[in-house]
């Protein structure tokens, strides 16, 4: 499959996660959102990482080339995961306090 | 060695005096510390006067190719004596005084103390604006914390105006540091640059704001008197007395010598400028109502008469601002300390709300007289000597201007005589009906400054002496 | 004599006065007045004994220098701590001191009513003056003699404004000292003006390369002295302080601003007679501003009733006439007529003082009169006085005003006649004084008549030997006419003042001359007396008489034209340029950091969603920059 394909599939993701952030006001669905736009990025870089790999080992069958870049998606991957838990765990502190998880009560912090 | 310890001791003592709490401690701490520099400092230049004593060398930050540098040449004596001379000066006048925190109070004015040497003996750019920070810092706390009721207004203006220089300043440096060959700092690097004409005169600028805001020079002058008003007294004799010497002594060491066409060419504008300051202090002074407010304004006519005779380019008229700068650093700490001392024991300032000192405190009267004629510079009190050179100079670059200038010579006797006769003359007022005379202790500085005045102004053939080198050095072709 | 011998001696006739000052100054002698008194004039008459034996040893070897150190040497400047010990200086040393030191005594009664602190203050003043007028006229360059000249007017400052209880005495002091600054300047511009065509100020070394000056040069430095002479010597237009100055004590009016300190001018001009000589143009405007001044003070005089106000002004006027001679080439009839006018204004400064002591501090002549039989020898000594001052012979003041009206003459017919109408005035002013002082009836209070006594004789000796020198100081200038070779200040100043060549009046037009000026002023003093002899004018002058009473408005001339404008222009700077000018501007940048920084805090809304928009945006710029640098250059231009 041309590398087009998954760019293009990536830049929606990509797009619809930002839409998502800039719109919604539920805590939850943002968050959502971001990760929709982080495993946009995830899958742009295993496309890639796959591509370039395909590339270099017709030259040198024992080469690593690009495998990199999947190493990179294990490390968004667990961010991403440690980043859920406490953004979970805010989003419940929110709501204790708020009774709501909408973003624009947020501002109330600052008081 | 002399060099450093005059930097490496007010430090130490600075730091300590810090973690004192009690104020009769960290007074006679701060007392010791500063009189142990001053006999460093005399023996440095009476005993030990080699060039191996007087300087120091070290890799500092070696990446940039800045070393830790210092040397004293004649005009760096003269200032290195002022400051180490003014500490001990101000710390005994001001020993009654009592301050909150008294420790941390000496310790920043020990540290100033490290900062203004520094400066003063610095031959690298970093190390000379480290040095220049470190002495602005200090005094940006001290009027904060212990100054008048008005004082984080005012200390704010000081210190956005002179950081605003400062930064102008720094920018002007590390463009020097990128032009010179091999990337350094050093001073007698940037004297051999021979920049070409255009970056000359924008550079020019960068530096020259700095110091005039520093001395200041009309019109970058309003941040002085607020301030001098609004410090505690012992801060202010050390502002005025000394620190504004920075700025004169920056344009002679770092401004003239390393952009020599731009001086040629915009000595006519701050000559000018120089020259309006000092009348348009002068008449500001007439109206002034507060004796703070009165010496600043004087101290800006005396600072306009050193900015135009630098630029004068003229040898003598240099010679004049150099000794000028000992001589105003202990005249108006002077001045400032009879304010003092009215002030704390009389509680006004104000010339409408005084009169008649005289007769209580005849022993203040006569000394603070002397202090006064020297700040009119009579003949055979210290000023008259720096005076005499610096118009002089001024005379032989343009008679009109000298002229012009020299009209400030009435309005010192008008505004001086007007403070002494409003406040000592006359019969007592509400205020001095019950003045006492002035404590022993402000006698004795007073007395030795006036001792000072008279001596240097009978006999200045020494000082002359100690600056002739640095002269040949910053104008070497005339 | 050795030259270490006058150097020592000269040493110490400068310093004798000064450890007086220091010694009473720091209350060495503390309550005793006595002790006090004695001390100071002890020192005074010690330099002038010095000073005689200096005076002989120049009258038999001639000038000496003697350098004590380097004052000043930058290499291309050299100024030397040195004294000229000449004919000129002498002469001005054994007045300075010889009537120093009668003042001194005569103080020592006159002042007797103030407390000791007081008394060794107004002792230690007058030390330091007479220390001060000494380095003036023994500075052997201009330096040292401008050291002496504002020190001089330093002292009389401190001692116009000595009674500093009173705040008009003080503006009076404050007056006189920035006048004479303004002078000053002049005289300092004049130095440098020296300094950067000849490179020194040595009084040899100049008058010996002054042909080397331009003529431009030469006149403009002259002026600037001239200048400095006006202030201190109390000429049109800067004489207004001197009146004034009679605020201080009246031995002070004697000494200072009678017999020596506003003599320095003339001192200063007769100096530098060689450069003076040089310049026909200032030569002309020394003659005009003297005689102008001569003449104007003199019509002052005329309508004034304070004691010593009309003193003052005949002390200006008679100072005029000292220019006068100098601008018109009598050098030596200038000096003349400063020591002749050094006795008789001393003269008559203290009998005048002796006058007020007996009235009790009243100096209105209106209330006085009849004095005569009360104060017998004061009475006698003022006479005198009067009659030197008024020019008639064979009193001292006829010599030396005769000498300067004949050289006048010589010069412009005009002067001499002007010369001699001021001179009718003087004659005429000083006997209205003296008749409605001394004779009539006595019109004060019982009271004071009743106190009325003759001054103890601390004060009238020193009256008396002034008086004799007002009697006989004439002769030491007995002119050509009279006698051979017979001047003998001339002779004796010959080698400091060259004697111009073509002054000389025809025998026959010098008496004539003698004569007329003799019997106008003879025809005044006549007019005077029988005038005020009885009928004194007791009420207020009207008409012109008004204007001359008032000083032709002259002080409130200065006050509206110089002195308002001064303060009102200094209170605009205080109040527009300096707060809302200069402060307005960089308060008002603070003021836009902070307005502008309010604005911008509106973004910190809290918002989550904007925040992150503006994340967006700013991403997407960024990543549009990043592309390519001139993505947003090929975008506008794309769309076009």
């Amino acid at each position: 499959m041309p590398i087009e394909y998954y760019i293009f599939l990536s830049l929606a993701l990509f797009s619809i996660g930002i839409v998502g952030v800039l719109t919604r006001r539920n805590a939850i669905v943002v968050f959502m959102c971001i990760e929709l736009m982080l495993n946009a990025v995830n899958l742009l870089l295993v496309a890639f990482s796959k591509m370039y790999y395909a590339m270099a080992v017709v030259n040198n069958s024992a080469t690593t080339f690009g495998t990199d870049g999947q190493l990179f998606v294990f490390f968004i991957m667990v961010v991403a995961a440690a980043e859920v838990s406490v953004g979970l765990a805010i989003i419940v502190m929110m709501y204790r306090n708020t009774h709501s998880v909408d973003i624009n009560f947020l501002n109330r912090l600052k008081n | 060695m002399i060099a450093v310890l005059l930097i490496l001791i007010p430090v130490l003592g600075g730091l300590i005096s810090l973690f004192l709490k009690e104020a009769g401690t960290a007074r006679s701490w701060a007392l010791l510390s500063s009189v142990v520099t001053f006999a460093v400092a005399l023996s440095g230049i009476f005993i030990y006067d080699h060039l191996n004593e007087l300087s120091f060398n070290a890799e500092w930050v070696t990446s940039l190719g800045s070393n830790f540098s210092l040397s004293m040449d004649g005009m760096g004596k003269i200032l290195c004596l002022l400051t180490t001379f003014s500490f001990p000066v101000v710390f005994a006048a001001t020993y009654k005084n009592n301050y909150r925190q008294p420790g941390s109070f000496y310790g920043l004015m020990l540290l100033m103390q490290a900062g203004l040497t520094g400066v003063f003996l610095a031959t690298d750019g970093l190390l000379f604006y480290f040095f220049w920070e470190l002495a602005l810092i200090p005094a940006y706390f001290l009027c904060s914390i212990w100054g008048g009721e008005k004082r984080i207004a005012v200390t704010f203006k000081f210190f956005i105006y002179t950081f605003i220089g400062s930064v102008l300043m720094l920018a002007g440096i590390l463009y020097l540091y990128f032009q010179t060959p091999g990337h350094t700092f050093s001073l007698q690097s940037w004297y051999h640059l021979n920049l070409p004409a255009n970056s000359q005169n924008v550079l020019f600028w960068l530096f020259f704001i700095a110091f005039a805001i520093k001395m200041p020079v009309f019109p970058f002058h309003t941040w002085q008197p607020d301030t001098y008003e609004q410090a505690p007294t012992g801060v202010t004799m050390i502002l005025s007395g000394v620190m504004v010497k920075m700025g004169i002594f920056a344009v002679i060491r770092w401004l003239v010598p390393v952009f020599p066409l731009a001086t040629a060419h915009f000595a006519n504008v701050v000559i000018t400028l120089s020259v309006i300051g000092m009348i348009y202090a002068s008449l500001l002074a007439i109206r002034q109502d507060d004796i703070k407010r009165l010496v600043a304004y004087s101290s800006i006519a005396h600072i306009g008469l050193m900015c135009a005779a630098i630029f004068t380019q003229n040898k003598i008229g240099l010679e004049g601002v150099i000794i000028q700068m000992f001589n105003h650093g202990i005249n108006v700490i002077g001045l400032w300390i009879v304010a003092d001392t009215i002030e704390k024991q009389l509680g006004t300032r104000k010339f409408s709300e005084l009169g008649g000192l005289a007769q209580k405190a005849p022993v203040l009267a006569v000394l603070f007289m002397v202090m006064a004629l020297a700040n009119i510079a009579l003949p055979l009190t210290n000023s008259f000597v720096g005076e005499f050179l610096m118009f002089n100079g001024l005379f032989q670059y343009n008679v009109w201007i000298a002229g012009i200038a020299g009209l400030s010579i009435i309005l010192a006797a008008v505004y001086t005589l007007n403070m002494m006769q409003k406040i000592f003359y006359g019969d007592t007022v509400a205020a001095t009906v019950h003045a006492q005379e002035t404590s022993k202790n402000v006698q004795w500085v007073l007395a030795i400054l006036v001792i000072l005045v008279i001596a240097l102004g009978i006999y200045p053939q020494p000082m002359i002496n100690l600056v002739k080198d640095t002269v040949n050095a910053v104008l070497p072709n005339l | 004599m050795s030259e270490t011998f006058v150097k020592i001696l000269l040493g110490f006739i400068v310093l004798w006065p000064f450890a007086g000052f220091v010694l009473n100054g720091l209350g060495w002698h503390g309550n005793s007045k006595k002790a006090i008194a004695r001390y100071a004039c002890y020192m005074v008459l010690s330099s002038f004994v010095a000073s005689v034996v200096i005076f002989f040893a120049i009258k038999s070897h001639g000038a000496y220098t003697v350098t004590y150190f380097n004052f000043l040497d930058t290499g291309s400047l050299k100024i030397s701590f040195s004294f000229q010990a000449d004919q000129l200086s002498s002469l001005f040393l054994l007045i300075i001191t010889g009537v120093g030191f009668l003042i001194h005594v005569y103080s020592a009664a006159y002042m007797h009513e103030e407390e000791p602190k007081h008394y060794a203050r107004y002792f230690a003043y007058l030390n330091l003056f007479i220390f001060f007028m000494l380095l003036l006229v023994l500075g052997a360059n201009y330096v040292i003699m401008f050291f002496g000249w504002e020190g001089v007017g330093l002292c009389s400052y401190l001692l116009i404004g000595y009674w500093f209880k009173n705040n008009e005495y003080n503006y009076a002091a404050r007056k006189a000292f920035i006048m004479n600054r303004i002078g000053d300047l002049g005289f300092l511009l004049g130095i440098f003006w020296l300094i950067s065509k000849l490179a020194t100020v040595d009084y040899a070394t100049v008058f010996a390369q002054a042909q080397s000056l331009s003529n431009f040069d030469v006149t403009m430095i002259t002026l600037l002295f001239f200048v400095g002479a006006m202030g201190k010597s109390a000429q049109i237009p800067l004489y207004t302080w001197l009146p004034d100055a009679m605020a201080g004590p009246t031995p002070v009016s004697a000494l200072i601003h009678a017999a020596t300190m506003v003599t320095a001018g003339i001192y200063m001009i007769a100096r530098s007679n060689v450069l003076y000589s040089m310049s026909e143009v200032t030569m002309n405007i020394v003659a005009i501003v003297g005689l102008v001044t001569a003449l104007f003070a003199a019509t002052i005089a005329l309508k004034q009733n304070d004691i010593k106000k009309v003193l003052a002004y005949s002390t200006v006027s008679q100072l005029g006439y000292m220019f006068l001679g100098l601008g018109v080439g009598a050098y030596t009839g200038a000096v003349f007529h400063v020591m002749t006018h050094a006795f008789f204004k001393a003269l008559l400064f203290l009998a005048a003082g002796s006058v007020i002591h007996a009235m009790h501090h009243e100096q209105d002549i209106r209330k006085m009169g009849g004095l005569k039989k009360y104060l017998p020898i004061t009475h006698i000594t003022f006479l005198l006085g009067c009659l030197a001052i008024a020019g008639i012979p064979p009193f001292s003041g006829f010599f030396s005003k005769d000498e300067i009206l004949a050289a006048a003459y010589a010069k412009n017919p005009l002067y001499w006649g002007l010369g001699v109408a001021g001179a009718a005035m003087t004659a005429f002013y000083m006997f209205r004084l003296y008749a409605t002082t001394f004779l009539g009836s006595f019109r004060g209070t019982h009271d004071q008549e009743h106190h009325l006594k003759e001054s103890p004789s601390a004060m009238t000796i020193p009256l008396i030997i002034l008086a004799l020198l007002s009697v006989l100081g004439g002769f030491l200038g007995i002119p050509e006419v009279f006698a051979h070779d017979s001047h003998l200040l001339k002779t004796f100043l010959s080698p400091v003042i060259a004697t111009g060549a073509g002054e000389h009046l025809e025998h026959g037009t010098e008496y004539m001359l003698m004569g007329i000026s003799v019997a106008i002023a003879a025809l005044a003093v006549i007019f005077a007396i029988s005038k005020y002899k009885k009928t004194p004018e007791l009420g207020e002058p009207a008409g012109f008489g008004k204007i001359l009473s008032n000083k032709w408005y002259i002080d409130e001339l200065y006050d509206t034209v110089i002195v308002k404008p001064l303060n009102v222009l200094a209170g605009f700077l205080k109040n527009i340029i300096e707060k809302s000018g200069i402060d307005g501007l960089v308060n008002g940048v603070g003021r836009l950091v902070n307005y502008s920084s309010r604005q911008l805090r509106l973004l910190q809304s809290g918002q989550t969603g904007s925040y992150i928009l503006f994340m967006v945006l700013a991403m997407i710029v960024i990543i549009f920059l990043w592309i390519d640098d001139h993505f947003i250059y090929k975008f506008i231009s794309g769309l076009f």
